[in-house]
């Protein structure tokens, strides 16, 4: 019983959060309720046994990618008193195809038979995660440094543009 | 539809491992009580115990007496303070986006306090050992991030964002030392479990983790104490520049909530700091009396803690009390293209020496780790072969310090010249 | 056994009673005028001008960007560390090479002045 309860309370963040980020007209709040959702996020790891993944989700999404997001909305000027409707013409297209999207994912979801077990994991989850990285996926691995690598110089060089920019305006 | 039904069906039922009803123990009772204490008595304490402290030591070091009218030895001055907060008026800037304006403070009130779940501060006496340990502090830390941001922006005030700035792109340069440091500290523990670092810092296993590894305990603490924006690395607050920064729209309590956040976070980084590196509660005669006696194995496991965290958080006041604050650019510099080098640098090294001590294993996975060649030698070998690898690397980095100043300072010297002729 | 998540669970309630009852007590015993005087933003005694939210530079931005990806890369390294022990050597040349190329993405941003306060 008590799980459950704890499970909706998670549910309630992640949904309210999720309707929280398109309902809102400010961007500011959007971004909140974002942190919102990803927290609870990490709290349907902590449920799944998964403490590692919680934290992981804690650290890299409400720590760096909503602050980031937080950073970015702030640096923008007039983005906070933007008057534009939420919606456009295409709404009602949007409204259909979003569903038939769902159903498409749920069938498929329904069709794989995803084993469950309800035994609390066995040994060190986290040890074996470690030598899973540098064993069986260490090629993935190192391609994640490559990657990081490739997205901070993207990241700089798109950057660097406006960087100039507002250098001699301020 | 049928399959959906059931589908949820299962999700609700399969997550029963989580066996609350089956035994609601006399452990749940215990931690709630633990909790309970910790959050709403240690923490208020620590703030009023720890304001009172700071100002009369650095009254102290300023040749000052300090507060001495409220009570004996003016013990009472953070009482009436706790009460001014209290029965204060709440100002609310009618610009400011009310609701945001009011988590924030408390979001990182919550924050700091619940760091406190993974320190060990007596043999067997911990919230809970958590095998992610000291991740979860940094996962926790993220949250504090956020309510300073809130703050910040919510008050609708040029200094409050501006300190909001200033803090976040502060606490996120000093984020990634830290963690290295913390990385290092998992790869020599072999853990990221406070309870096992503690335990792997007993003289058998090679003692203290700060004679082992100065060069990170160094990093850790710093970064650390950016981490909580005490002085030197204050700039979120600069009372001289931005007069208080994010939170300078606040009043009374809330501004309480930020001021405990602040101290409790202090607290939480002297304790941690004793766990990681000052071994924890580990001391004379702690474990024999541990074996007879638990009980009194606690109490004197409680002392040693509560001293080597009374050492620390006299070295913050002490910095407090002694140290210029940094340059908003001194500070990100630092941040940037010292510590993180050296932290890099710091765990390879490491990395590296803990393989030559390696203990030979069967890792169950088809294979089995030989011995490393200096694995007899055990932890105290271990612990002086860190030793002398953090010398070294403290002697390169010196050397690449020395060097880089040199440069500097003829660039800064030829372009001098340039300017003078 | 039980999670060990649990004492967290519960320090989270108890560590949101600490703002919530000191608020709610603060709220009785506090008074409550306010005046547009009051109310206003602060600004060093003088009238403010403009809104606050005003533009800031976009050095800030380049840090947390530059943050994110060490971030990531912490995390990565963390199941490494754990499993450190059970690895063989090879395991930690790739690990340095795995720290030397985000060496090098940190040395990329220092030479192209994307860690530079202007």
């Amino acid at each position: 019983m008590a799980e459950q309860i704890v499970f909706f309370i998670f549910t309630i963040l992640v949904l309210g959060g999720g309707i929280g980020i398109i309902s809102t007209k400010n961007l500011y709040y959007s971004a909140l309720f974002l942190s919102m959702t990803l927290s609870g996020m990490a709290g349907y790891f902590v449920l799944l046994n998964a403490g590692f993944l919680a934290a992981v989700q804690v650290v890299v999404y409400v720590g760096a990618i909503a602050i980031l997001i937080l950073f970015a909305i702030m640096l923008s000027r007039r983005m906070m008193t933007s008057s534009e409707p939420q919606t456009n013409r295409q709404t009602w297209l949007a409204a259909i195809v979003s569903p038939l999207l769902f159903i498409a994912i749920l069938v498929l979801v329904l069709q794989v038979n995803w084993p469950v077990s309800s035994a609390a994991p066995t040994g060190d989850a986290l040890i074996l995660l470690g030598m899973s990285f540098l064993g069986s996926y260490v090629i993935p691995f190192e391609v994640i440094s490559v990657l990081l690598l490739v997205a901070l110089v993207g990241a700089i060089i798109l950057a660097r543009d406006t960087h100039t920019d507002t250098g001699r305006e301020q | 539809m049928e399959q959906l039904i059931n589908w949820l069906a299962n999700i609700l039922e399969n997550t029963s491992w989580w066996g609350l009803p089956a035994d609601v123990s006399a452990a749940v009772i215990v931690w709630s009580v633990y909790g309970f204490i910790l959050a709403l008595v240690v923490a208020p304490m620590a703030m009023i115990v720890l304001t009172w402290l700071e100002r009369k030591i650095i009254a102290r070091i300023q040749d000052r007496i300090g507060p001495n009218r409220a009570g004996p030895f003016g013990l009472l001055q953070a009482v009436a303070d706790a009460i001014k907060m209290l029965t204060k008026e709440d100002t609310t800037p009618a610009g400011a986006d009310r609701v945001p304006f009011n988590i924030g403070p408390g979001l990182a009130a919550v924050a700091a306090i619940l760091i406190y779940a993974v320190i060990p501060v007596a043999p067997g006496i911990v919230g809970t050992d958590l095998n992610i340990g000291i991740f979860y502090i940094v996962a926790v830390g993220s949250f504090g991030v956020l309510g300073i941001l809130m703050a910040g922006w919510s008050s609708n005030n040029k200094y409050a964002l501006l300190g909001a700035f200033r803090a976040v792109s502060q606490l996120v340069s000093y984020e990634i030392p830290m963690v290295l440091s913390l990385i290092t500290i998992a790869v020599v523990a072999g853990s990221m479990s406070t309870v096992t670092i503690v335990d792997k810092q007993s003289w058998v296993n090679g003692g203290w983790y700060l004679i082992a590894m100065p060069v990170t305990f160094l990093l850790f603490f710093l970064s650390s104490v950016a981490e909580v924006g005490r002085s030197p690395f204050d700039l979120l607050e600069a009372d001289s520049e931005i007069v208080a920064g994010f939170h300078v729209e606040y009043s009374g309590l809330k501004f309480g909530l930020f001021m405990i956040a602040e101290y409790v976070h202090a607290l939480a980084v002297a304790a941690l700091t004793a766990t990681l590196f000052l071994g924890g509660w580990h001391g004379p005669f702690v474990t024999q009396l541990t074996a007879s006696s638990p009980v009194a194995g606690a109490i004197l496991g409680h002392i040693y803690f509560l001293l080597k965290v009374g050492v620390i958080v006299f070295i913050l006041m002490w910095f407090r009390g002694t140290l210029p604050r940094f340059r908003i650019d001194q500070l990100l510099d630092f941040g940037w293209k010292f510590m993180t080098p050296v932290a890099l640098l710091n765990l390879l090294v490491t990395a590296f020496v803990v393989k030559l001590f390696q203990p030979g294993v069967s890792t169950g996975m088809g294979y089995a780790i030989s011995a490393g060649p200096l694995a007899s030698f055990g932890g105290v070998g271990q612990t002086i072969a860190l030793l002398i690898a953090n010398l070294l690397v403290a002697f390169l980095v010196s050397l690449a310090v020395r060097a880089f100043a040199r440069r500097s300072k003829a660039q800064a010297l030829r372009a001098v010249a340039a300017v003078e002729n | 056994m039980q999670n060990p998540y649990i004492f967290v669970g519960i320090l989270v309630l108890a560590a949101l009673l600490l703002p919530v009852v000191g608020l709610g007590v603060a709220w009785f015993l506090r008074p409550h005028k306010p005046n547009p005087f009051k109310q206003s933003t602060y600004e060093c005694g003088i009238e403010p001008i403009g809104d606050a939210w005003v533009q800031f530079k976009v050095s800030y931005y380049i840090y947390a960007l530059v943050f994110v990806v060490f971030d990531v890369e912490s995390v990565f390294l963390f199941p490494w560390a754990v499993a450190y022990n059970f690895l063989p050597l090879y395991a930690l040349l790739e690990v340095i090479i795995f720290v030397a190329i985000l060496f090098f993405a940190l040395v990329y941003a220092w030479r192209k002045d994307a860690l530079k306060w202007i």
